[in-house]
């Protein structure tokens, strides 16, 4: 395979050079080479990824086929999916054969594009390094004794290890676009409401939103296609006009006012990051952009306002695993209550127990309005910085992560010190904002960086407007991890 | 209001949350929750008095649905995956109310 | 001591809609278990709610027929505890922003108005079922009740006996039948009551500590778990006890009250707004169309059929019992131009014959306008009172219209006076010693004089023309 961007394999499925079962096994074959290495999926299934690709060349051939028909794409773990395990990377779900397709399933599934698996996450999208995962840990595919970062450390993997041509992944503080730049490649998380969340398993559902992730800008616009839409069954979904997000791609960035937002290039900053960060602005500017300060003065309270807020929405979310009607149930227990607290503390790890918990607290009588509230409203302040900030700019620009993909184990002792990771990403879940990372150069060891925009409210098409000029200027986001095996 | 998580806290969330903790992981789940409501308590000095707390990302009013009946029995499909069930019945230890 | 006993209660209607509160699941009762139970129901994993219009209209309704406030924007809470019946973790309803507050309703205890102020309504789902028969010493869950809406309405504390607690209950009930939000049915748990009980010494501002009485599903029950929990609290201080905070359940076999939970067990619910739903809002349009749908309400007929119809308070309260008695009653006394007439009989022999036969107004054989007909053959003196009663047998058997029963079988009252006439001839000339004795003076000996003639004539005759012309012959 030279070219695997979308739109490449698309053109030779259309034009019959391979057949959508040729490319599935073509990945699968991949996957079973590189998998053992790198563990991005919990669950390939090949006889069902070649039956969903044998369908999608019966419609090729009956000529019904769509701009990404016979492509195929894989699933974080975190989407139910008719027939197939979906664990959300817990032990609390690892016999659960989902009866339903979330929406997003349902959506690619229409559009003709065969699942080659489901991929490795941290357990309930709780976690920055995939580490949580009760399936073990994903290694990045550019050093395998580092993290991929996460929550969708399995997809961006397996993206960038080139096991599959795209991915979906999901975003509740970062966990699309920090693992996209720990790994290298292009991920953006929506405006939220424009992907459904039904079907995706919730974590902190006013804060979760999924997207694509795949090598380029292009491709993610080509996704956000099939993935964006109106959907009856989640209220939070937004009814609007279906855009086409490929539409401005070729547009010049002439007159592009960028924000670079003073705390983001403060003091926690990697220096090497931040000279990948500043030569990414210099590109721009060559490209017709203009920069300017912004100020977010209430940024810096983010982590601790998400660590309110996600917890809380997330130890409700999670009652649900009670071992009753699915997935793990304790071996021995004396009474009903005995049982759910075997159950929960044996189907749970250990940062999903303390998640809850803190969530627990945080709601618990007398607590709420110095917590919730209190972080409730620190989120609107959060929220009204980004609107002043649009005022002033199209784009906001910054670094993805606060470093490059650290080593496996130098950071799960420390919840506090993995939170911080999230540190530029969480502003974006707590306004709403769209927000993505595209690759902007590589640290001295060879790591990847990534660079972060933060658009305004459905400005995606603007985003990867930006993000694809500067890939057509750049090949970061064209380098793959070399010597995997 | 930041004072520390007393070990009585934990076990009173951990009951709250029913999730089974002994001393030993209450003792290293107290320091570990202590660490991160230090990190939480920066935020509680923020005066938000005035401020609407902002419970959603859009400002939008809740979609009503038609009252219909869309839904069909699946309850066969749903219960192949339950831990135990007799009669189309979930079964639990006996609830003693 | 002197004792006063408040009560205010919380009743959990079942809202009539044809699909669950956040589901599009049938809310029929009585199917299979779990073959109601949709994925939303059984709270698998990624599965949003999506609230259901109909719920929210009943609510609307609801607000509007007590008076109440309409929050125009008003929001889902979730409500967090662990049990089986209840599968997601946490209950949604509505805690901060309900969307009925305040309102009131007025009842009749003992000929005397009382008007009981209600504090809220909010909406929320019911739970699933634990079946506690054996299943090798298990629980069986049912989850074909989770998700049902409930309004439950919240009154303020403000009943002073059983007797006010029933009849708010009552009135209540018939209300949510009345605008068609509830079935009404209770055997089917469709309207349930909790009752938070407390007494006081009279004269003394503060409340009680109470208690609540969860789940009473008949009135019966409803005034014998009060009565004995008063007694028992009374009791229990006089004593020199105290009462603890608690939630008790009422036994019907034994007829006193125990105790579920008390204080100290009380969940901690962690409310919050649920992140999946939005805000509620209710346009003024959609308000507007609610109310110029609402039938006439209760009270406001209750006072219609005072005025219009001449009935008693009492009587317009009875007749009120529900919409159809009270349509049966109207159709009735529109019929026959007679309301206290009309009254009488709804009240009387027809509910009577109802009752015998457990039949309610709706399933009525006898139609109201026959009925009606019935009536206006008694005040043009085709029929006695007795004769009518007769016709109403036929009626009730089937027998056709009014008319034709007299006609078939010959029940018209004799008012051809030359036949009359030559009966009371008769009856004067067989029974000298009355006629003797009347004459004498004894009143009495006229009233024998009467009867003798009504039962020479079969009943047929028309007691005020038999009077008027025995004290002509007599006189």
């Amino acid at each position: 395979m030279s070219d695997t961007s979308l739109s490449a394999l698309a053109a030779q499925l259309a034009a019959k050079q391979i057949s959508s079962r040729e490319l599935a096994q073509q990945y699968l074959d991949r996957i079973a080479a590189l998998n053992p290495s790198i563990n991005a999926f919990i669950t390939v299934d090949a006889h069902k990824t070649l039956a969903e690709a044998a369908d999608a060349d019966a419609l090729i051939a009956a000529g019904k086929a769509g701009p990404l028909t016979g492509v195929p794409i894989a699933h974080k773990d975190i989407f139910c999916t008719h027939g197939w395990l979906t664990t959300c990377g817990s032990k609390m779900l690892h016999n659960f054969v989902a009866p339903y397709d979330a929406h997003v399933i349902q959506r690619f599934k229409a559009a003709g594009m065969p699942s080659l698996g489901k991929t490795n996450m941290d357990e309930f999208a709780m976690g920055s390094s995939n580490e949580t995962s009760y399936f073990g840990a994903v290694r990045n595919p550019w050093n395998t004794g580092y993290v991929p970062g996460g929550s969708s450390g399995g997809a961006a993997a397996c993206v960038a290890a080139r096991m599959a041509p795209a991915a979906t992944g999901t975003d509740t503080g970062g966990s699309i676009r920090q693992p996209a730049a720990l790994c290298g490649i292009t991920g953006l998380k929506p405006t939220y409401g424009l992907v459904s969340r039904f079907g995706m398993i919730a974590f902190a559902s006013s804060l979760d939103q999924a997207g694509p992730m795949a090598p380029s800008a292009k491709d993610c616009a080509l996704l956000l296609n099939v993935m964006t839409g109106f959907d009856p069954n989640d209220s939070t979904s937004l009814e609007r006009q279906k855009e086409d997000y490929t539409r401005d791609l070729d547009k010049p960035l002439t007159g592009l006012r960028v924000g670079l937002p003073r705390e983001f290039f403060a003091e926690g900053l990697n220096n090497e990051v931040a000279a990948a960060v500043e030569a990414a602005v210099a590109e721009l500017k060559r490209l017709g952009a203009t920069t300017v300060e912004i100020s977010l003065a209430n940024s810096g309270l983010a982590i601790p306002v998400y660590y309110v807020l996600a917890p809380a929405e997330a130890s409700s979310n999670l009652s649900r695993f009670d071992g009753v009607r699915y997935g793990y149930r304790a071996p021995e227990y004396a009474t009903l209550d005995d049982m759910y607290c075997k159950t929960r503390a044996q189907g749970f790890g250990a940062e999903v127990r303390r998640r809850i918990m803190i969530g627990a607290y945080v709601l618990s009588h007398g607590y709420y309005d110095a917590y919730y509230l209190q972080a409730q409203k620190i989120r609107r302040l959060i929220a009204d910085d980004f609107s002043e900030a649009f005022e002033a700019c199209d784009i906001i620009l910054g670094p993805t992560a606060p470093g490059t993909a650290f080593r496996l184990g130098e950071k799960s002792d420390d919840p506090v010190e993995m939170y911080l990771n999230d540190l530029y990403t969480i502003p974006a879940n707590l306004a709403g904002l769209p927000g993505m990372s595209l690759p902007c150069g590589f640290d001295s060891s060879g790591l990847p960086i990534g660079l972060q925009l933060v658009g305004n409210y459905f400005s995606e098409a603007k985003m990867l407007n930006v993000a694809h000029q500067f890939q057509r200027a750049t090949d970061w986001h064209a380098r793959a991890p070399e010597g995997l095996r | 209001m930041s004072q520390a998580l007393t070990q009585d806290d934990v076990k009173r969330i951990a009951r709250l949350a029913r999730i089974e903790i002994d001393d030993a992981q209450a003792q290293a789940t107290q320091a570990q929750l202590n660490a991160i409501f230090d990190l939480i308590a920066t935020m509680q000095a923020v005066n938000t008095d005035g401020i609407a707390p902002m419970a959603h990302a859009q400002e939008v009013y809740q979609r009503l649905r038609d009252d219909d009946v869309t839904e069909t029995d699946r309850h066969a499909a749903f219960q192949s995956v339950a831990p135990a069930v007799e009669n189309g019945l979930y079964l639990v230890p006996k609830v003693i109310e | 001591m002197k004792w006063e006993t408040v009560i205010g209660l919380e009743v959990h209607t079942q809202l009539a809609t044809r699909s669950k509160i956040f589901s599009g699941s049938s809310t029929a009762f009585g199917a299979a278990p779990n073959t109601q139970a949709s994925a939303v129901d059984i709270a698998l994993p990624g599965v949003l709610p999506v609230l259901n219009k109909g719920a929210v209209e009943c609510a609307i309704k609801f607000g509007l027929a007590i008076g109440a406030t309409l929050n125009r924007v008003n929001v889902f809470d979730r409500k967090n505890y662990f049990y089986p019946d209840l599968p997601k973790g946490y209950q949604i309803s509505q805690l901060a922003k309900p969307i009925v507050e305040g309102g009131a309703l007025t009842i009749l205890v003992d000929g005397e108005e009382i008007t009981v102020n209600l504090t809220r309504a909010h909406m929320e789902e019911d739970a699933g079922k634990s079946l506690h028969e054996d299943f090798h010493g298990m629980t069986g869950i049912d989850l074909n009740r989770a998700g049902t809406p409930l309004l439950e309405i919240v009154s303020e504390p403000e009943m002073r006996s059983s007797a006010e607690a029933v009849a708010y209950a009552r009135a209540l009930h018939t209300l949510v039948t009345w605008i068609g939000i509830c079935d009404g049915n209770m055997q089917e748990g469709s309207f349930r009551v909790d009752a938070n009980v407390s007494v006081r010494p009279v004269g003394q501002a503060e409340f009680g500590t109470r208690r609540e009485i969860k789940n009473l599903n008949s009135f019966k029950f409803l005034q014998q778990a009060i009565d004995y929990e008063v007694r028992w609290q009374i009791e229990t201080l006089e004593d020199g006890g105290r009462i603890e905070q608690a939630t008790v359940l009422f036994d019907p076999d034994t007829g006193e009250t125990r105790m579920m939970r008390s204080k100290e067990d009380a969940h901690d619910y962690r409310y919050f707004p649920d992140p999946d739903l939005l805000p509620v809002k209710l346009d003024e349009e959609w308000v507007e169309a609610v109310r110029a749908a609402l039938p006439e309400l209760p009270a406001a007929m209750q006072a219609r059929f005072q005025r219009d119809y001449g009935v008693s308070p009492y009587d317009a309260g009875v007749l009120t019992g529900s919409r159809a008695l009270a349509d049966y009653f109207e159709t009735v006394a529109k019929t026959c131009g007679q309301g206290k007439l009309a009254a009488n009989w709804v009240m009387g022999e027809l509910s009577a014959t109802l009752n015998k036969a457990e039949l309610d107004i709706a399933q009525s054989p006898v139609p109201a306008a026959r009925l009606g007909a019935l009536i206006t053959r008694i005040q043009d003196g085709t029929l006695s009172g007795k004769l009518a009663k007769q016709v109403f047998e036929g009626l009730w058997e089937g027998a056709g219209e009014v008319d034709a029963i007299i006609e078939a079988r010959g029940l018209k009252q004799l008012s051809d006076s030359g036949e009359l006439e030559t009966i009371i001839d008769e009856v004067l000339a067989a029974n000298p010693k009355s006629v003797e004795e009347f004459r004498s003076g004894k009143e009495k000996a006229f009233n024998a004089l009467v009867g003798q003639v009504m039962k020479a004539s079969r009943g047929k005759a028309n007691p005020a023309q038999v009077n008027e012309l025995l004290k002509r012959k007599l006189g």
